[in-house]
């Protein structure tokens, strides 16, 4: 999943869609994983170092991860894919 | 840099909550850097609230309402011009824009005023009514449209599009309808106050965005911002909004500015559907009232319009800032009765 190239992600967690003009707060971890997705890591990578960084199991970071990365596309935050 | 001086007529003083173009365009030609400006207000109404803001128009004139026809307007012009000698006039205002396109011609030969406007034709061509044509005339996705006259047609129309469907007055006004009940209320209310014909649109479900525009009528898209409301006022009015990012949305707007070689200031309404395709709704032949974003995002859309208007060839502007937002307020001036008297009796204020 790749997150739009021009998304503005300020220190404090405040997400800025120019495409759309939506504003978004995420917190801590929603921060932590929005960077990584900039950085271009990949899904499974991410996985990994949710559960180091917040001392997760693996099947809650699966969870969460999806769980994000689904808000992520509704709110169109996401490259768009077809289907 | 010396900044010239200039004298411009401009209307649309109407900054209510559905509020004109006038008071924003004056706003960015009093920023402008080129020119150094005195405004003449051209009001219809005695509580325009332009009237009286007196640190944004020096003098006011009432104009005779459209409907009094071009030979009323011109005496009334001709008058104002030997008094205030009118470098350009900027009208804002839809209903009054034909007359104005009407007397082009007669505004620079007899009376030296310098305007730019769309021709006769552009301004037909994007009428509601014709927007299907339009679309596909200049390779613009457009919602399936039809004209009716009579209610009867309503019923036909539901083998065409499926509900809601939208019911729109030629000039102003739509509501959505869901069902045939509602469709038949709207056509009855929409020709009560604007007449015939009543267009009956495809409801498309998806964001609308707006672009504030201004082509230079050779075929050069000058000035283009993109813009979604943010909040909307019980009229559908932005009270609220955002300058957008947008690459697809602004080619599109080129397009339609550069093939319809569009001369002067218009604004393009587009819904996106998630699907991310643009579809126009509408193409006002005039600014918004939101087009002082464009001069917050830096394109002063008004300085270049009447650099245009002097004959002067105007590059486009390459860039616009994205992320910036306008937030309207209401304000309430304190105005003396004798004020108001003086425009209400004599048809002028200093």
């Amino acid at each position: 999943m790749n997150i739009r190239k021009n998304i503005a992600i300020s220190e404090n967690g405040f997400i800025f869609n120019p495409l759309t003009g939506d504003s978004f707060s995420v917190n801590e971890t929603g921060l932590f994983i929005l960077q990584k997705l900039k950085e271009g890591e990949t899904r499974e990578t991410i996985m990994k170092t949710l559960q180091d960084e917040f001392e997760l199991d693996a099947n809650s970071a699966e969870i969460d991860l999806n769980d994000f990365l689904s808000m992520l596309k509704s709110y169109q935050l996401t490259e768009y894919e077809d289907a | 840099m010396k900044m010239r001086n200039i004298t411009i007529g401009v209307t649309g003083l109407n900054n209510i909550d559905s509020p004109g173009p006038g008071i924003p365009v004056i706003r960015a030609l009093k920023e402008s850097t080129a020119f150094d400006v005195r405004i003449i207000g051209l009001s219809y109404e005695t509580l325009e609230p332009g009237i009286y803001m007196h640190e944004l128009v020096d003098k006011v004139y009432q104009l005779p309402l459209p409907t009094a026809g071009t030979p009323m307007l011109k005496e009334r012009l001709q008058y104002i011009n030997n008094k205030e000698k009118l470098d350009v006039i900027i009208p804002n205002f839809d209903a009054e824009l034909h007359s104005f396109i009407k007397i082009v011609p007669w505004l620079r030969e007899e009376l030296g005023i310098a305007t730019f406007l769309p021709s006769h034709d552009s301004f037909e061509e994007r009428q509601k009514s014709e927007l299907n044509k339009f679309g596909e005339r200049y390779g613009v996705t457009v919602p399936a449209s039809y004209m009716i006259s009579q209610v009867s047609e309503l019923k036909k129309l539901e083998e065409e599009i499926d509900y809601p469907m939208v019911i729109k007055g030629r000039y102003y006004d739509a509501y959505i309808a869901s069902s045939i009940e509602q469709a038949t209320s709207f056509f009855y209310k929409i020709i009560a106050k604007w007449g015939y014909p009543v267009i009956v649109q495809e409801f498309v479900t998806g964001t609308e965005v707006n672009v504030t525009a201004l082509g230079d009528g050779k075929g050069s898209c000058i000035g283009a911002v993109p813009m979604r409301k943010l909040y909307i006022t019980d009229k559908g009015k932005a009270w609220s909004g955002i300058s957008l990012e947008d690459d697809k949305l602004m080619q599109i707007a080129h397009t339609i500015i550069e093939k319809s070689r569009w001369r002067g200031g218009c604004e393009l309404e587009f819904i996106k559907t998630r699907k991310e395709e643009y579809y126009l709704l509408e193409m006002n032949p005039r600014f918004p009232a939101w087009v002082y974003l464009a001069n917050g995002c830096g394109q002063n859309h008004a300085e270049a319009l009447v650099k245009m208007a002097l004959g002067e060839e105007v590059k486009p502007f390459t860039s616009y800032k994205s992320g910036k937002m306008f937030v309207r307020y209401s304000y309430d001036m304190i105005v003396d009765i004798s004020e108001f008297e003086k425009i209400s009796t004599t048809g002028e204020m200093e």
